[in-house]
């Protein structure tokens, strides 16, 4: 493949339940460190969640932090650190060839909360109903809150792709830079789930919210006693360039995009299709020119649903079995963080490229016997040289989504 | 009401919308454009927490009289008042 078309990830910025930064990302998942806790949740009490602590205010005023979305504040903290990473003279970066790609699986629920909120504390009022609100609520306000703050010109929006949008995000990216669209993508995803009762309400009404008296327990991915998702907020967008324009700057480089694959069950509106998930797997892998034997992790996307982690897990024995392939899966430690999913748990395995670790799996206690696989890593990490690894990310409505990234040598 | 209160309620409402700025040596003859960072949005805030805390209805058509801290004061005592 011409240089032109090889695309590398040179810089990522992000916030987790458990890490503002690439660097105590990893730490946490490596050393098992949770960042699910109680929150209250209006109308509904008490419920686990994934929440972030990073600084609101590091790249944004307080007055267009009050204005906008803790969405795009989220976006602005992860674009700004993955710029950082990446190490761009933002003085003479042309900004026009900058496109910003941002994975959202909802966005305005939050929002549109609030001011129904609002209009019963104002008695069906419609006169006090904010005139932020549509502005707030477009579906590519997260994106566009990245591109007023730094002033970006290119491309800005979202994608919508359920919980397969981090996942998307990064494709998006990598498919306007081969196109030759922009110079330099900003792609990921983002969430801000946690802040709307309406998507706890509708995952209680499902039976599929996960619980323990112990938040840092409520996600059980694989486990037997598994009861549902905790649902999580965060961020994880990554510097995209051509190769050829890294080695120019001599930027460090993370990884290699060696191939992806997204396809649809067309099959059910919230149960999961292994079959499609297999062919998606496969497809991923035939775009990477690669074989389910080249593969050193697969990292799941196992949300801790019943039928969803056993749908997984049967696509991936489909692929998988048999292979040295390492099975992981990170939502234990941060919950689903929905449209950030994808991209930052595609993140907290790259590291395994330099540390050669396979960060493990927990909250398992008794593993779910239809989730047995190969070289599933259970709690500790393990010592492995990792040259590949596939990150699935699925989505309700039936969207699949599956990305290779290799170890740029 | 007299005028020095009322300046201090616009005051009140034009701290919670011009967070970022220091309202310290705010100049009450000058637009208030020409020394804060507003927009039209942040008049339209304005416009709200009047009609929120004080139920004071500031028609479109009167937007201007809202441009300096004076103009606002001469506008609204009598608003206030009523």
């Amino acid at each position: 493949m011409p240089n032109k078309q090889r695309i590398v990830i040179t810089g990522i910025g992000l916030t987790a339940p458990n890490g503002n930064n690439l660097s105590e990302f990893r730490g946490a998942l490596l050393e098992g460190k949770s960042g699910l806790q109680a929150k209250e949740i209006r109308h509904m009490g008490t419920k686990a969640a994934g929440l972030c602590d990073f600084d609101e205010f590091r790249y944004q005023k307080r007055k267009t932090r009050k204005r906008g979305t803790r969405a795009g504040s989220i976006g602005i903290y992860c674009a700004h650190q993955a710029i950082l990473d990446a190490e761009i003279d933002w003085n003479t970066v042309d900004k026009d060839q900058i496109g910003i790609y941002v994975g959202i699986t909802e966005h305005g629920n939050v929002e549109t909360e609030n001011e129904i909120h609002e209009l019963y504390q104002n008695e069906l009022n419609t006169d006090f109903w904010s005139h932020h609100h549509n502005p707030r609520t477009v579906a590519n306000a997260p994106a566009g809150e990245i591109s007023l703050n730094l002033g970006v010109t290119g491309p800005a929006y979202t994608i919508g792709a359920a919980c397969a949008a981090g996942n998307m995000g990064l494709i998006h990216g990598v498919q306007m830079l081969r196109a030759g669209e922009v110079d330099l993508a900003i792609a990921g995803g983002i969430s801000e789930s946690p802040a709307t009762f309406g998507i706890f309400a509708a995952f209680n009404s499902q039976g599929a919210l996960g619980s323990h008296e112990n938040p840092e327990l409520s996600s059980r991915p694989l486990d037997k006693n598994r009861n549902g998702i905790t649902i999580s907020e965060g961020g994880c967008l990554y510097i995209l360039e051509r190769l050829e324009d890294a080695q120019k700057r001599n930027a460090k480089i993370y990884g290699e995009v060696a191939g992806y694959a997204v396809n649809s069950d067309a099959s059910d509106f919230v149960l999961p299709n292994s079959e499609r998930q297999t062919e998606c797997i496969h497809k991923a892998l035939k775009n990477a020119e690669l074989s389910a034997n080249d593969i050193d992790i697969v990292n799941m996307h196992a949300t801790g649903t019943n039928q969803g982690d056993i749908q997984e897990c049967k696509a991936i024995n489909n692929v998988f079995k048999g292979t040295s392939a390492h099975i992981n899966a990170t939502k234990a430690l941060i919950g689903h963080c929905m449209g950030a999913a994808g991209s930052l748990e595609l993140a907290g395995n790259i590291p395994s490229f330099e540390d050669s670790m396979v960060h493990g799996t927990y909250n398992i206690d008794e593993l779910d016997e239809e989730c047995a696989m190969d070289n599933l890593v259970i709690g500790a990490p393990v010592k492995k040289e990792v040259k590949t690894i596939l990150n699935n990310s699925f989505g309700m409505l039936g969207i699949n989504s599956s990305l290779i990234i290799k170890k740029y040598i | 009401m007299d005028t020095a209160e009322v300046r201090q309620k616009v005051l009140d409402i034009i701290a919670d919308v011009a967070l970022d700025d220091d309202l310290s040596d705010l100049d009450d003859s000058v637009a208030l454009r020409e020394q804060l960072d507003l927009d039209s949005m942040d008049f339209l805030d304005i416009v709200m927490e009047l009609k929120k805390r004080h139920k004071i209805e500031v028609p479109q058509e009167d937007y201007p009289q809202l441009a300096s801290m004076q103009s606002c004061v001469d506008y609204l005592t009598p608003k206030f008042n009523q």
